[in-house]
């Protein structure tokens, strides 16, 4: 059962400096990604949940290096993605990619569909011309879209069209592993079913290794194999999915998952909400991040900061209470 | 193949025309005057220096058919020549200028940090003086000639155009495509031509058609005061400059064509450049 996984991140550190003055002097960070680990197998799907601001997308971005990340370490199939130079990691890209939120952004409005999914094998040298063009067109039918719609540009496309495209460029070099950054969140409900299920076949097609970033529980719970929960740039629990659906253990999953609608208006809310706002990650509070805003908040919760530790098989909660 | 590329080409080409009829008229505009330019010595018919005292501000007639000036020179043979000295000037200086002023801001807003900041100061600078005060004291210290107006006309637009460019740049560079593209793998310099220079685009053609009409305007400026191309080579600025005061009521026909050829030219650049504009952008299209 034991396998290396594919992903593993440890330690992972991302600070943004705040500078002020003519000097441009360094006057305090934005700790945006504040010691993260999390491993991925082959084939699996890890869901990383969180409020906006948690720091969620710079994990997604930091792990593919688009961010330089401020410490830690990144390892995908073993290689260390952070100890490499410039035309190491551009060789190491083949192994990694992306997909974005937004689907009018994320494709240039000026360069025909067909040209955008070609580019990482252009980039890569990968082929002569009519061997590009023929993979081009058997990605297209791979992720549900027609060879002919090649030649359209990017506004010629539905919004769930478009993000087909991103998964085919995405797919275009045959990664391993790749960040899914809230994928779904710009669609219509009836194509986000679409697009999660294309993803999850695709996943079992070609074993993909998914790091899933979305604040939509319901298809974080539909898509995942673990999941990760952040807050204010650390993670505070992290479970299968099952268990962390079953039984939250960290007063903020616990909150969030309250917090999802109940299609049966008849369901009376069992569980508190979340009161007010993410604190600023400039300036988080002391002790656990969440006291401020948890109901069962202990002197202890002020002063000492919890640490992730293991309960239970595969499960770490950061709380001194659980 | 490069058979199909021109057909394809052409289709693009008719299939614009007939949407932008505008714009055909603005490039036919502007090709009759380019024409003229390029064989102003067999379209006109007198020739352009040559003084005649009897037909001094003689009016528009049979032989001088826009009329003659205070040295009895034709004012359409002159207009013919002197759309070489206007048009040189408007398009060399449009043309340069853009191109450098493009290059200045995608260097700025793509290496950002200190190179950005010194070249922004400078083009504050640059920008503190007037377009004709900064062409002046260019031509005034490379001496008047056809190439130096050019070139005093085309550094003051860089800052311009450096600017408009630099700050598309800087939200063009933070959008998801170019993250995508580096993600692939690709380099940042062929992600700055290939991602990032062609959505700069629109804006470089609004701001170098509005242009256009400025440099022949400066260079007008200029020549009258001595510092344009040299006499007795006509130009249409230094042509109206030179009758406007002293013969717009007596001879109102050396001020009016040369300023109906530089309003042509402009109008026609601007028809021309908007339907450029929007025949570029896959997104006008069907």
């Amino acid at each position: 059962m034991e396998q290396t996984p594919l992903v593993e991140v440890s330690g992972l550190r991302k600070f943004f400096p705040i500078r002020k003055g003519l000097l441009r002097r360094t006057v305090g960070n934005v700790r945006a990604v504040d010691g993260v680990s999390f491993s991925i197998n082959a084939g699996e799907t890890l869901g990383l949940v969180g409020e906006s601001g948690c720091g969620k997308s710079t994990v997604g971005r930091t792990v593919l290096r688009l961010i330089e990340p401020s410490a830690g370490s990144i390892k995908i199939n073993g290689n260390d993605i952070t100890a490499v130079g410039k035309q190491d990691l551009r060789a190491l890209r083949r192994q990694m990619q992306i997909v974005f939120q937004d689907p009018f952004s994320s494709l240039n409005p000026r360069i025909k569909a067909g040209e955008i999914v070609g580019e990482p094998l252009k980039v890569h040298g990968v082929g002569d011309r009519g061997e590009r063009e023929a993979k081009v067109a058997d990605l297209f039918r791979l992720v549900g879209l027609r060879p002919a719609q090649m030649n359209n540009y990017p506004h010629q496309f539905s919004g769930g069209q478009r993000q087909r495209v991103s998964i085919a460029r995405a797919l275009a070099l045959d990664p391993g592993f790749i960040v899914a950054d809230e994928p779904v969140s710009a669609l219509d409900v009836s194509i986000q079913a679409q697009v999660i299920n294309l993803l999850m076949d695709l996943q079992r097609d070609r074993k993909l290794s998914y790091l899933f970033i979305s604040h939509n529980l319901a298809v974080v719970e539909h898509i995942s194999h673990r999941v990760a929960v952040m807050y204010l740039g650390r993670i505070v629990e992290y479970a299968d999915k099952t268990a962390l659906f079953a039984k939250p253990l960290h007063p903020y999953t616990e909150a969030l998952l309250a917090a999802v609608p109940l299609p049966d208006p008849a369901l009376k809310r069992t569980k508190h909400r979340v009161e007010g706002d993410v604190p600023s990650p400039i300036n988080p509070p002391s002790g656990c991040h969440f006291h401020p805003r948890c109901p069962y908040a202990e002197a202890r919760c002020r002063v000492e900061a919890p640490v992730l530790r293991d309960v239970g098989v595969g499960r770490q909660v950061a709380c001194h209470l659980r | 193949m490069s058979a199909t590329i021109s057909h394809s080409f052409w289709n693009n080409v008719s299939y614009n025309a007939r949407r932008y009829p505008l714009g055909v008229a603005g490039g036919i505009i502007m090709i009759v005057f380019v024409l003229a330019a390029i064989f102003a010595s067999a379209v006109a018919p007198l020739d352009p220096f040559n003084t005649n005292a009897k037909a001094s501000l003689a009016a528009p007639g049979p032989v001088y058919l826009m009329g003659a000036d205070m040295m009895g020179r034709d004012v359409f043979s002159r207009l013919i020549h002197g759309a070489r000295v206007s048009l040189a000037v408007a398009l060399g200086a449009t043309i340069i200028g853009s191109g450098i002023g493009c290059a200045v801001g995608l260097a700025c807003g793509y290496i950002g940090g200190w190179f950005d900041l010194l070249v922004q100061r400078v083009t504050e600078v640059m920008q503190a003086l007037p377009l004709l005060v900064m062409a002046l004291v260019i031509t005034a210290s490379l001496g008047p000639s056809l190439r130096n107006t050019i070139v005093a006309i085309a550094i003051p637009l860089i800052p311009t155009v450096a600017r408009v460019i630099r700050s598309n740049v800087l939200s063009l560079r933070e959008m998801p495509y170019v993250e995508a593209a580096k993600a692939t793998g690709m380099s940042e310099w062929r992600i700055a031509i290939i991602h990032v220079l062609p959505n700069t685009l629109a804006p470089l053609i609004v701001l170098a058609t509005a242009q256009l009409g400025s440099t022949i305007l400066t260079e007008a400026s200029l020549s009258f005061l001595g510092l344009g191309v040299p006499e007795p080579y006509p130009s249409w600025g230094r042509m109206l400059s030179e009758s406007a005061a002293e013969y717009v009521r007596t001879a109102p026909w050396l001020v009016i064509y040369p300023g109906l050829a530089i309003s042509l030219v402009v109008f026609g650049s601007n028809l021309l450049g908007d339907a450029l504009r929007d025949a570029l952008d896959p997104r006008q299209r069907d």
